[in-house]
């Protein structure tokens, strides 16, 4: 285990903004938090870093507590910091690549050649001179990366580092990133409210809502089993309906939702309050009835209420009696003339029906 | 207009001449403004930043106090520093009343809230997370700070001018505190008004024409030190 918390409590202003009973880091592994603007993740981070010290609690960095000024002055000597803005210093690139570097009395030749391999690293070898205040901010947060790559950092902290950048500089960065990642073996903890870069950077997600890991796991698990309707909304899960089982099936069971019936999987009991959460992904739209040899569980005739267009594909508000939300391409929306008012049959499989219990 | 041009042409002969009382003063004003703005430097930029670094209860009331001393008024800078300094007073021992040494005494209480001031603005102006920054590339709480002193530069030049040109400018605390004594605590300032009290226009033109020479020469190279530094 590279890092571990125990008991953390962070107060400000006589409120205690972060409430973590216990979190472990595993070496070369990234680990994202995520949440609502807010939910504490960047004080997390800086606790986490030993930048911030905690009410109460304690950090471990690989058996050692930091429980010091001085243990936490150490420890900071195995890290390195990404944060939303590049602070980059008033000099020029190279001079801003090799700063930690030289705090850290590192000689001449071994910072050349490490600056120039981060530089080439990040795609930002031909700004080595320029002045860091004249570059963009895709390549100034390049020009951040590289410079805390350089010093060759056990943990890396990353603090919503691509948010205030362009969509195609924000995905070029994110690849290039976990690309580096993978490559360096860097342990990271990453904090973001986009849960689609978190996706794509994580071996391990943590929800966090007021100060608290509410879910923790794989980003499979916390997109597929959300544990309970506030992350369910925050992870993307555009249907969430509560209802009353009905009926047990042998390892299904009907779940009553505003007079439909909902088949899904799980154990439950017969007159139990249950939600339903249905990712958009997971919903098929039909003009016709579809096959009855269909592996799909549950079929819901509904109208059409709005299309919205989301880019490569089109979000679809279906009114089936209770709202669903499901996704289509472009494709399918033309093939299919889905327009609004339109009468379509909506599929859902069991499986892919998410139950959490009341 | 006469007497101005008479000034002008006095002060070019006195100034070409290297006039040995002239010259005098002239270091003098030099050297005492001088240390002044040194020891507020170290003493301004030091709290300021301790200042604009720290979170404490009434720092909002400290910040208020250092911008009304940022305007203390140099007579009263000058009969306070005289009182402590006078014979019967508690550093009267000290014998230093009506030597440089009061002056630089004096000239530092005016200067050193101008400085800090500045400091404490230019140093809540950088980024907040600029120190969490430094400190996460490994910098101890000393390496910290000399980098946030250099990120800030630009303002904390205008700093070392504003201190510089409030104190080589003033005359009220250095009479009172200096006395004019002649080849001792005699400066540019305390002599054109000597010189003025006593009718003599042309020198008192002629060491004002020094006295703003000097200034605008000591700006002239922090502005351009300053210029160059700024981001383009």
């Amino acid at each position: 285990m590279t890092l571990q918390a125990f008991d953390l409590c962070v107060e400000r202003g006589g409120h205690t903004v972060i409430e973590i009973s216990e979190l472990t880091v595993e070496p070369h592994r990234v680990l994202t938090l995520i949440g609502p603007n807010g939910a504490g993740k960047s004080t997390l981070l800086l606790t986490l870093a030993g930048l911030l010290k905690p009410h109460h609690g304690s950090l471990v960095f690989r058996g050692q507590a930091i429980d010091s000024a001085r243990a936490r002055a150490a420890y900071r000597k195995h890290l390195a910091m990404v944060f939303q803005e590049p602070l980059l210093f008033n000099t020029s690139v190279f001079e801003n690549v090799a700063s930690g570097l030289k705090l850290r009395g590192k000689t001449g030749k071994i910072i050349r050649s490490t600056v120039e391999k981060n530089l080439e690293q990040f795609g930002i070898s031909h700004l080595a001179h320029r002045s860091a205040r004249t570059l963009s901010g895709g390549e100034a947060q390049r020009a951040s990366l590289a410079r805390a790559f350089a010093i060759e950092p056990e943990i890396i902290f990353l603090d919503e580092p691509f948010a205030s950048l362009d969509a195609p500089t924000r995905e070029a960065l994110v690849d290039d990133l976990h690309a580096i990642l993978c490559e360096t073996k860097t342990t990271a903890i990453i904090a973001t409210h986009d849960r689609m870069e978190a996706l794509r950077l994580s071996d391990t997600m943590a929800v966090m809502f007021q100060g608290k890991i509410v879910q923790i796991g794989s980003p499979e698990d916390v997109m597929n089993h959300p544990a309970d309707e506030q992350v369910a909304s925050f992870v993307g899960t555009e249907t969430i309906l509560t209802g009353t089982v009905s009926k047990i099936y042998d390892g299904t069971f009907l779940l009553s939702i505003a007079g439909a019936e909902l088949e899904a999987v799980g154990v439950v009991k017969a007159g139990e309050r249950a939600v339903c959460c249905i990712r958009p992904e997971h919903v098929t739209i039909h003009t016709n009835t579809p096959s009855a040899h269909s592996s799909a569980r549950n079929f819901f005739k509904g109208i059409i209420v709005k299309i919205v267009p989301m880019g490569l594909f089109y979000k679809i508000y279906l009114d089936c009696g209770f709202p669903l939300v499901s996704f289509v391409t472009s494709q399918s929306l033309e093939h299919l003339e889905l327009q609004e008012g339109k009468t379509v049959v909506a599929s859902v499989k069991a499986t892919a029906i998410h139950v959490i219990k009341k | 207009m006469d007497l101005i041009l008479e000034g002008i042409k006095k002060a070019c002969v006195l100034l070409f001449t290297l006039d040995a009382e002239v010259l005098r003063i002239t270091l003098l004003s030099l050297g005492v403004s001088g240390t002044a703005t040194l020891i507020s430097l170290i003493l301004g930029i030091s709290m300021g930043m301790l200042i604009a670094l720290k979170e404490f209860p009434g720092k909002k009331f400290v910040i208020s106090t250092i911008n009304t001393g940022m305007g203390l008024p140099p007579v009263v800078v000058g009969l306070f520093v005289s009182i402590f300094l006078w014979r019967n007073g508690p550093f009267g021992f000290l014998g230093l009343l009506y030597t440089p040494a009061a002056m630089i005494i004096a000239q530092s209480i005016i200067a050193t809230p101008l400085v800090m001031g500045v400091s404490v603005a230019a140093i809540q102006h950088l980024p907040k997370n600029l120190r969490y920054q430094i400190l996460a590339l490994g910098a101890t709480r000393l390496q910290m700070m000399w980098l946030l002193v250099r990120e800030a530069r630009l303002p904390l030049l205008a700093a070392v001018m504003a201190g510089f040109g409030g104190v080589i400018s003033e005359v009220g605390a250095s009479i009172m505190v200096g006395g004019n004594i002649k080849g001792y605590t005699r400066v540019l300032t305390t002599a054109t008004v000597m010189e003025t009290s006593k009718g003599n226009f042309d020198i008192a033109i002629a060491l004002s024409i020094i006295l703003m020479v000097l200034a605008f020469a000591v700006n002239a190279i922090l502005t351009y030190v300053q210029q160059q530094e700024r981001p383009r």
